[in-house]
């Protein structure tokens, strides 16, 4: 049936107009698909970089072993995690759905660099070692060494402001800096990477993690309180369904959410309190925009050049429909050839921006599929706009 | 008046053989512009064409020949008469009924009016893509027989600016006949060639619309090539004044 319905196909083509129409003006076509591909490494920076920005501000959110998490209704996001009763995390363990349960501290402390002793902003987790609470394969090794007391793993993504300790650490020298008041000694380095609102991070026991202070300059919180709970469900259960329960159950301090919403929770906080997503969203428009303008100009300048033989194509016999259809095959096939170099441009780029920064920009199907809509898009318009130029061939006026 | 009275009469008459006469006009009037300007270009034209005749129309510039053959070619929207084309009434048709008339007329040109950037054979082609019962290969077949004829056959590959003058109005031909039109129109086909040229193009045109089966009617100011006529039309001022036996 198919090979068939191809072989009809096949037998009716026709001579390719559009594509003849484009590639014998070589000069031409390469202009333009020069500026659709400007347009499109363009588009694919910008939404790169926003994406990859909302991205970057839940790298730590990410890492946790979850599958709903409780927080405090006074959180607004990772820099202002507010604490809530811990027994709220042993009622929610009560729910048969519920397979086990881990509190986390969560808050920012005074790090100083142990070689500069500058001190600076880091966010430490805290938790019992004997929990699985974080997603990294080597932290089973680690984390028993965190049962003695003032014993940290440091990120090795933090920032360098933070010291050469991953250096330090990989030449065997024992490492110890200040946090707080608190000395603490280098146990192990783990990746994590570094988020909107922590240039560093590191992980303690729970018992360590009460005896630093608070680098926002309060005191830690107290024992019986904790900024994030961690739920995992028994195979099957439905996350969703439980934290609406848990939300008409539990007192109203305390929020549950699925981990999913976690991760929404936070990228709210970004898109809604920075302008990154307007001022990266208008760079991909200003983009669209630019390639607008080129494609018009090429598929206008087209019709218009070629008035006199669109006029003789309807005297032969062929209908507007079938004109209009050249002019948007011709932008279809604009779109096609210029997505092409901007999509192998955008992979260097990225690439490039990958190594030569921390930024997590990838070549994903979203913003691949994304960014050649938006090209199809912008030709398709161009094209419909250049189209009304057609109504101007008039068959009764070419002899 | 004259021209009225004739008009109904073909009215009158029944069952117009549409197999023996391809073109039948009858009180045909045509106007340009509005209020003041309005100007009467056709005045009660009466025209028939026959299967298979070579009717050239003569007569001096601005008496309104390429309007008729606009009409004719169901290109222009007529006003008043009526005008039956190879069978269909033209007066108030739609474009669907235009759209199947053009594509049973062939055109040619004063200007060659090819396709600049498509190929001899391609160019031919565009005509006959125009029948989409014919499968791709059968129309490129077409295409290159029709290029033979008019001799053409080594130079399919080439664009028409590489072409000389007359032998872009060889392909203009070879393109007009590529659809099997019944009726050819040609409005001063030969009037950007030198006399030599423009001999071997009518010519030619001539066997070709002998050999497809074909009826012309082509307008020229040309009077060296009047001969290749069955009959001659003088047009003045919007009316067809003579009818002249070819020589
Ligand atoms: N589109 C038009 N609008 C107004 N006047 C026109 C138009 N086309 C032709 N005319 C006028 O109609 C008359 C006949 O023109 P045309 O049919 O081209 O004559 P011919 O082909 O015999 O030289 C001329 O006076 C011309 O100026
Ligand atoms: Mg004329």
């Amino acid at each position: 049936m198919l090979p068939e319905r191809l072989l009809h196909l096949w037998q009716r083509r026709r001579v390719p107009l559009a594509w003849m129409l484009l590639t014998r003006q070589p000069v031409r076509l390469a202009v333009a698909l020069a500026g659709i591909s400007f347009a499109g490494v363009l588009m694919f920076l910008q939404l790169g970089f926003r994406d990859a920005l909302f991205e970057a501000s839940i790298t730590i959110h990410r890492l946790f072993d979850a599958d709903v998490v409780l927080i405090s209704p006074r959180s607004t996001s990772s820099n202002a995690m507010q604490a809530f009763p811990r027994r709220r995390l042993y009622q929610a363990a009560g729910w048969q759905e519920v397979a086990s349960v881990a509190p986390v501290r969560w808050n920012f402390v005074q790090w100083k660099n142990p070689e500069t002793g500058k001190p600076r902003s880091l966010l430490a987790l805290g938790f019992d070692p004997a929990d699985s609470v974080l997603l990294l394969p080597e932290l089973e090794t680690m984390q028993p060494k965190l049962r003695l007391g003032n014993r940290v793993l440091y990120d090795r993504l933090s920032r360098k402001e933070f010291g050469p300790v991953p250096e330090w650490f990989e030449q065997g020298r024992e490492v110890r800096a200040q946090v707080g008041d608190v000395e603490v000694k280098v146990e192990g380095l783990v990746r994590m990477g570094a988020s909107f609102s922590a240039d560093g991070n590191l992980i303690t026991s729970d018992r360590t993690f009460a005896k630093f202070r608070n680098s926002r300059g309060g005191v830690g919180t107290t024992n019986g309180s904790i900024e994030l709970g961690l739920l995992r469900l028994h195979p099957g259960a439905d996350a969703e369904a439980l934290v609406r329960q848990m939300q008409a159950v539990l007192p109203p301090d305390v929020r549950p959410l699925t981990k999913d919403q976690f991760l929404a929770f936070e990228q709210n906080y970004w898109k809604s309190s920075t302008s990154i997503g307007f001022i990266f969203t208008l760079g991909a428009a200003m983009g669209v925009v630019v390639g607008s303008v080129i494609v018009y100009q090429i598929l206008f300048s087209d019709v218009s050049d070629h008035l006199a033989e669109y006029a003789t194509l309807k005297a032969m016999g062929y209908s507007h429909g079938s004109l209009v259809g050249v002019v948007m095959r011709e932008a279809l096939l604009l779109a096609l050839l210029g997505y092409f170099p901007s999509w192998v441009a955008g992979l260097g780029l990225y690439a490039l921006t990958r190594s030569q920064t921390m930024i997590p920009i990838a070549m994903t199907q979203a913003m691949a599929t994304t960014v050649f809509c938006l090209i199809l898009g912008m030709c398709t318009a161009s094209g419909l706009l250049a189209m009304r130029k057609l109504n101007q061939a008039d068959p009764a006026e070419i002899f | 008046m004259a021209a009225h009275s004739a008009s109904l009469d073909a009215f009158a008459q029944p069952g117009l053989d549409a197999a023996t006469t391809r073109v039948h006009i009858r009180g045909l009037n045509h106007w340009f512009g509005e209020g003041e300007q309005r100007c009467h270009v056709l005045q009660g034209i009466d025209l028939d064409l026959r299967a298979r005749e070579i009717v050239i129309l003569s007569g001096p510039s601005g008496c309104g020949k390429t309007t008729l053959l606009t009409l004719m070619g169901a290109l222009r929207a007529v006003q008043d008469g009526d005008v039956q084309v190879l069978g269909e009434q033209l007066r108030g048709a739609s474009q669907v009924v235009l759209r199947r008339v053009r594509r049973r007329i062939g055109v040619i040109f004063q200007g060659h009016n090819l396709l600049r950037c498509l190929t001899a054979e391609q160019n031919v082609q565009m005509g006959a893509d125009l029948n989409r019962q014919l499968p791709y290969r059968e129309r490129r077949l077409r295409s290159h027989q029709l290029l033979r004829e008019v001799g053409l056959a080594d130079q399919l590959g080439k664009l028409p600016a590489a072409l000389s003058g007359g032998q872009r109005q060889r392909v203009a031909i070879a393109r007009a006949l590529a659809a099997e039109p019944h009726l050819l129109l040609a409005d001063e086909p030969t009037a950007a060639l030198d006399s030599h040229t423009g001999r071997e193009v009518v010519e030619l045109l001539q066997r070709m619309v002998r050999d497809h089966g074909c009826s012309v009617l082509m307008v020229t100011h040309d009077p060296r090539i009047l001969d290749v006529a069955d009959r001659l039309l003088v047009m003045e001022d919007g009316r067809i004044r003579a009818m002249a036996a070819a020589a």
